[in-house]
């Protein structure tokens, strides 16, 4: 118990060090996805730090634990976790978005640490499902995880996927819903509604948890009860915040893709110290 | 000449799997069509039936390949080239997942089912994405050559062919052919295993004028020169450029070297297909030949069989003697 506790110390401390690394990397490049980065970085803290199999020690072996983030461009949340790590010096951020950077606005492999190229909206999970699949008839424990964000559920390629991933009982995929519902025009309900998710996910064969997407035992303990029925693909609807822990950019649309002014800046560091 | 080259490819992918556990067919509710029933029944643990989701087949696909599984990437090439074709460009080509992409029933092959199932953009869309091989074979032996390579390729690769029965090899020995065995001919032996993905195949040795052709579009030109041979003592060179990405620039900047006039033909728009990657070729290396593509044109495709449309738009044998006459008057 009190063991517990520490790590959940030192993951909160992380959560802080990546929201402001987030702002900080996206003030520097004026060009970022900062509302959803704060929305999804305490999912890939909890992912990064306590669930998955993967470091750079272990990249290239076989047996690591996948994570492909379809929502690829809540890129930056994602560089912040990776450098952490260890993956690459954290000081390569620096080039965000610059010329001739491999640090571009979407995963790609050629950073270290990415297993896919990501961007175009709708894709990730049918990559997931393939990857858990072939890991399945490997007969290997290898468990393949990723972010969807609740605009992009309205590409029908999810629901071609989400149908494959319980037709094959692909109990070693997770996908997490990063439902802070809100998107780059409005409100999800707004432009295309979704509810009730959990219902048309269940109807799709899919296992579907509830979690605060910011409380990181929550999450650590939900991802832990993976697979949440043998046989089923499990699915994490969590609930987030879009640009949480900076008390003006919460909830506040603009701020999908919005870059801080110097005085905004400063703001959100003393907000996140 | 019984069998079609999709027979070939399903016997040889079937020979690739009796081996090697890694091969991996996906299908959209395609094995029939694809002609893997058999390999459906003798490797159940290697076929993965997606349904009728081509988007959902090549992400699949493409999270297979990253896997280590060499997966074939199995659908009508209308459907695969089109409805999937974000999934090709970023999840197979961007991301380097060596998924090999099978269009099958290419070109007019459905025929009378009409312009939803024909495919006659796959090249154009596919050359102008990066990192990607595209493969037409004419005959089994291309076929059968360009599967066994993909298998083991590290790349993307989208190799389309049709479901017409094809000859073993369209290949004729200098020997064979009357007037053939001029200087052209140099270094011609027997057939040789030699296939190369992105080297042409000379078919066929002539002086007067190139068929430059790829895939079902190769078969009426050995006709053409046959015909052309025997009635009117024209003599044709026939080259297969079995590979449309990378193109052989050497050998068509070789035969264009010559002078004579060349004709390329294609299963495809004359829109960005064959034809007018050679022309890139040929322009912007000074070539002047006279020069002609023959393909289908940009008009609502009349309907019929693969062979009546073929036939409509000047690319059966008799069309094709028809343009030779015609481009050497
Ligand atoms: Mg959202």
């Amino acid at each position: 118990m009190k063991e517990d506790t520490l790590i959940a110390t030192s993951l909160r401390e992380k959560s802080l060090l990546y929201r402001r690394n987030i702002i900080k990397y996206i003030y520097h490049a004026k060009a970022g996805h900062t509302g959803g980065s704060l929305s999804i970085v305490d999912i890939l803290n909890v992912l990064y730090n306590e669930i998955m199999q993967v470091s750079p020690e272990n990249f290239t072996s076989p047996t690591r634990d996948r994570y492909v983030q379809s929502k690829g461009h809540c890129v930056e949340a994602l560089y912040v976790v990776l450098a952490d790590l260890g993956f690459f010096p954290e000081e390569d951020l620096r080039t965000l978005c610059q010329y001739e950077s491999a640090y571009i606005g979407h995963p790609t492999k050629y950073v270290n640490g990415i297993e896919q190229n990501t961007g175009g909206l709708g894709h990730g999970l049918s990559i997931c499902a393939g990857m858990a699949l072939a890991a399945k008839k490997d007969h290997s424990d290898v468990k393949v995880y990723t972010i969807l964000g609740d605009g992009e559920l309205a590409e029908g390629s999810n629901w071609e996927a989400l149908m494959f991933a319980a037709h094959y009982h692909l109990d070693n995929l997770c996908a997490v819903l990063d439902y802070n519902k809100l998107q780059i025009t409005s409100s999800n309900s707004e432009v295309m509604g979704l509810e009730p998710i959990d219902k048309k996910l269940e109807a799709f064969g899919w296992a579907v948890r509830h979690v605060d997407g910011h409380n990181l035992e929550e999450l650590s303990a939900t991802f832990k009860a993976m697979p949440f029925e043998e046989g089923k693909p499990s699915f994490v609807i969590a609930h987030t915040i879009k640009g949480k822990g900076v008390s003006y950019m919460e909830n506040v649309l603009k701020w999908h893709h919005g870059v801080p002014t110097e005085e905004q800046y400063e703001l959100a560091m003393t907000e996140l110290a | 000449m019984s069998k079609s080259n999709l027979e070939i490819f399903s016997e040889t992918l079937q020979n690739l799997a009796e081996t090697d556990r890694q091969i991996t067919v996906v299908t959209s509710d395609s094995r029939g069509s694809g002609k893997l029933v058999p390999f459906g029944q003798r490797f159940p643990d290697q076929i993965v039936e997606i349904g009728i989701a081509e988007q959902n087949l090549v992400g699949v696909a493409s999270g297979l390949a990253s896997m280590g599984k060499k997966t074939f990437a199995v659908s009508p090439a209308c459907f695969l080239t089109a409805r999937s074709l974000e999934q090709i460009k970023n999840d197979v080509c961007y991301s380097d997942n060596a998924v090999k992409l099978v269009g099958i029933s290419a070109g007019v092959s459905y025929g009378a089912l009409g312009t939803t199932h024909h495919s006659l953009h796959d090249y154009a869309v596919l050359r102008a994405i990066h990192n990607i091989t595209i493969v037409a074979p004419a005959d089994h032996y291309e076929t059968a050559h360009a599967i066994r390579l993909a298998a083991e390729m590290t790349t993307p690769i989208y190799i389309r062919f049709g479901k017409k029965a094809m000859p073993e090899t369209l290949f004729r020995r200098p020997s064979q052919v009357e007037g053939g065995a001029g200087e052209d001919s140099q270094g011609m032996g027997e057939q040789t295993d030699d296939f190369q993905l992105g080297k042409g195949r000379i078919l066929r040795h002539g002086t007067q004028l190139t068929f430059m052709a790829s895939g079902e579009g190769v078969l009426p030109c050995m006709e053409a020169a046959e015909l052309l041979q025997d009635r009117h003592h024209i003599s044709c060179k026939v080259i297969s450029i079995h590979t449309i990405k990378p193109l052989d620039t050497r050998l068509i900047l070789e035969s264009a070297s010559s002078g004579q006039p060349i004709i390329t033909v294609e299963e495809h728009s004359v829109h960005g297909g064959l034809g007018e990657a050679v022309a890139s070729v040929l322009l912007q290396s000074g070539c002047h030949n006279k020069f002609k593509i023959m393909g289908l044109p940009d008009d609502h495709t009349v309907s019929g069989s693969q062979a009546e449309i073929f036939s409509h738009y000047g690319l059966s044998a008799e069309g094709l003697t028809h343009e030779v006459l015609e481009i050497l008057k």
